[in-house]
């Protein structure tokens, strides 16, 4: 059963459609990550679907009663806005502090509750946002470039923890990256989008489609070598696993 | 009621309602940078002022009227994406301007400007004290309900979106809630000190809060000190009132400025 259905949707900006005729779904439990170019409409596409854009025609369908976790891509808090982790949880719905420090610890985030949000590193400031969008036990977890200003252990790190989540939830995620090599590697169906949909399908399929290597330069060759030139430099322990399944792609 | 005959008394909470409302309204003009906001709508209201007294309707009712118009369309603009610095800087002179053109035509009505530009808290009567506490407890009542969606919206939109309000109206909720408190502070402090009361107690706590919560009620009470110690000193040194709980009230800041930059360079 589909969570959300996208039916010939157009979205308009200032007179421009940012995204023209695009139909897509997302069923229960599949990750599927939407790549594209600057200015293609991926964070249009994910604002349209929890429903912050009205689209010009079209229609967004989410199935009754969807819960959407929604992870920003950047969230900025005013300084003269004193809020701790414990109290952007409870946002906007009051959580217990027992399901407050259970959404924590199954984000990485534990130990954090007394702390100010202002005072968090990049890292952690991330986890946090994605306990809270845990907090609704979601079907559908959307992450907006999530990783974005981490660094590789980091967002390698990252990704892991949404696998995890994937796998403890049930949940289906939809991300929008710029990290090839985590959507080589970790998503069911990817969505390359450039003001419509190019082409979509498994990893290895649009890897090799020419819509991507148009958009991408030299299609696999390039996602794969980014994919170990930056494994080379990495040396977190916890990116064994990543690893292996690079390997394997080899 | 004997205790409501004495003009201290009736002052005193005058001061108290308009106080305790400002302050936790302030803490959302603060946090989502609306300062400015706050101004054109309070400085619109002399306009209200001039209607009022050209219609014979309440003055109440005048400022009310014109102090919703303009929140409404400057935070209408807002969600265009004008360059608001500027555009608000704009309305809010120009209002400010306008209003007081407006009233000099006003002939056969003597009226004393400054008690409308700088308020006139020794004036309030009964009615005045049940218009401002009614305002002042209906925006409470506004924030109280609203207060978790309010916030949400605050720190983002579409975190807003995802869980299902919206932000537009929490916006409009916020609209009102600030022309409410315009129209029952003018009488207080005056059009031009409004938005001191909004401002000063919301920025004078921010050091000493944790939550957004602590934030709001340490910025009541520093207003309702303000007020009463302002409406204090006034009367001891016989200066202007609203001018003087203002300037009490930026001393507070002051303090609470040093002590925060104390707190955190013993912190690190």
């Amino acid at each position: 059963m589909s969570l959300v259905t996208l039916q010939n949707l157009t979205i308009r900006h200032s007179g421009n459609a940012v995204l023209s005729g695009v139909n897509f779904k997302i069923n229960s439990g599949e990750i599927v990550t939407v790549v594209g170019p600057n200015g293609s409409g991926k964070s249009t596409l994910l604002r349209a679907i929890i429903g912050a854009l009205q689209p010009r025609s079209g229609q967004v369908i989410r199935s009754k009663g969807l819960r959407i976790g929604y992870v920003p891509q950047k969230l900025h808090i005013d300084p003269t806005l004193p809020l701790t982790v414990r109290r952007f949880l409870s946002l906007p719905k009051r959580v217990s502090t027992a399901e407050a420090e259970q959404a924590l610890d199954q984000a990485g985030a534990g130990q954090l509750a007394d702390r100010q949000m202002a005072r968090l590193s990049g890292g952690q400031f991330q986890r946090v946002l994605l306990a809270r969008a845990l907090l609704c036990d979601p079907q559908l977890l959307i992450l907006d470039e999530a990783t974005q200003g981490l660094d590789q252990p980091g967002s390698a790190a990252f990704y892991q923890q949404i696998a995890t989540v994937r796998r403890q939830l049930g949940c289906a995620v939809l991300m929008v990256s710029h990290e090839l090599h985590v959507v080589m590697a970790a998503s069911d169906r990817v969505i390359c989008l450039n003001g419509h949909i190019c082409c979509e399908g498994e990893p290895e399929h649009v890897a090799s489609a020419p819509e991507y290597r148009a958009l991408f330069g030299s299609g696999t060759q390039g996602a794969l070598a980014l994919y170990r030139h930056e494994h080379n430099h990495s040396h977190d322990p916890d990116c064994t696993h990543d690893h292996h399944d690079h390997e394997a792609a080899e | 009621m004997s205790f409501l005959d004495s003009f201290l008394i009736r002052a005193a909470l005058a001061g108290l309602g308009v106080a305790i409302a400002a302050a936790p309204l302030g803490c959302f003009v603060v946090w989502r940078r609306m300062a400015y906001f706050g101004d054109a709508t309070a400085h619109a209201s002399i306009l209200g002022v001039a209607l009022a007294l050209s219609f014979e309707m309440s003055v109440f009712t005048g400022v009310l009227v014109v102090s919703l118009l303009m929140a409404t369309t400057v935070s209408t603009l807002s969600n265009r994406g004008y360059a608001m610095d500027t555009l608000l800087g704009v309305m809010a002179h120009s209002a400010l301007a306008f209003g007081l053109v407006a009233v000099s035509f006003l002939q056969g009505v003597r009226i004393d400007l400054m008690a409308y530009l700088f308020g006139d808290i020794l004036a309030v009567g009964r009615l005045d004290l049940g218009v401002i506490w009614t305002g002042s407890l209906l925006v409470l009542a506004l924030l109280w309900w609203r207060w978790s969606a309010l916030l949400t919206a605050t720190l983002n939109p579409d975190l807003a979106y995802a869980a299902g309000i919206d932000p537009r109206r929490e916006q409009l909720a916020l609209t009102i809630a600030l022309a409410l408190v315009v129209a029952v502070a003018i009488k207080v402090v005056g059009v031009l000190l409004i938005a001191a009361m909004l401002i000063i107690p919301a920025a004078t706590a921010r050091p000493f809060a944790a939550t957004p919560e602590r934030m709001a009620l340490i910025a009541a009470i520093i207003g309702g000190v303000s007020a009463l110690g302002g409406l204090q000193l006034a009367f001891t040194f016989d200066t202007p009132t609203g001018p003087t709980i203002v300037c009490l009230a930026a001393v507070l800041f002051a303090l609470s400025s040093l002590s925060g930059l104390l707190l955190r360079n013993t912190r690190t």
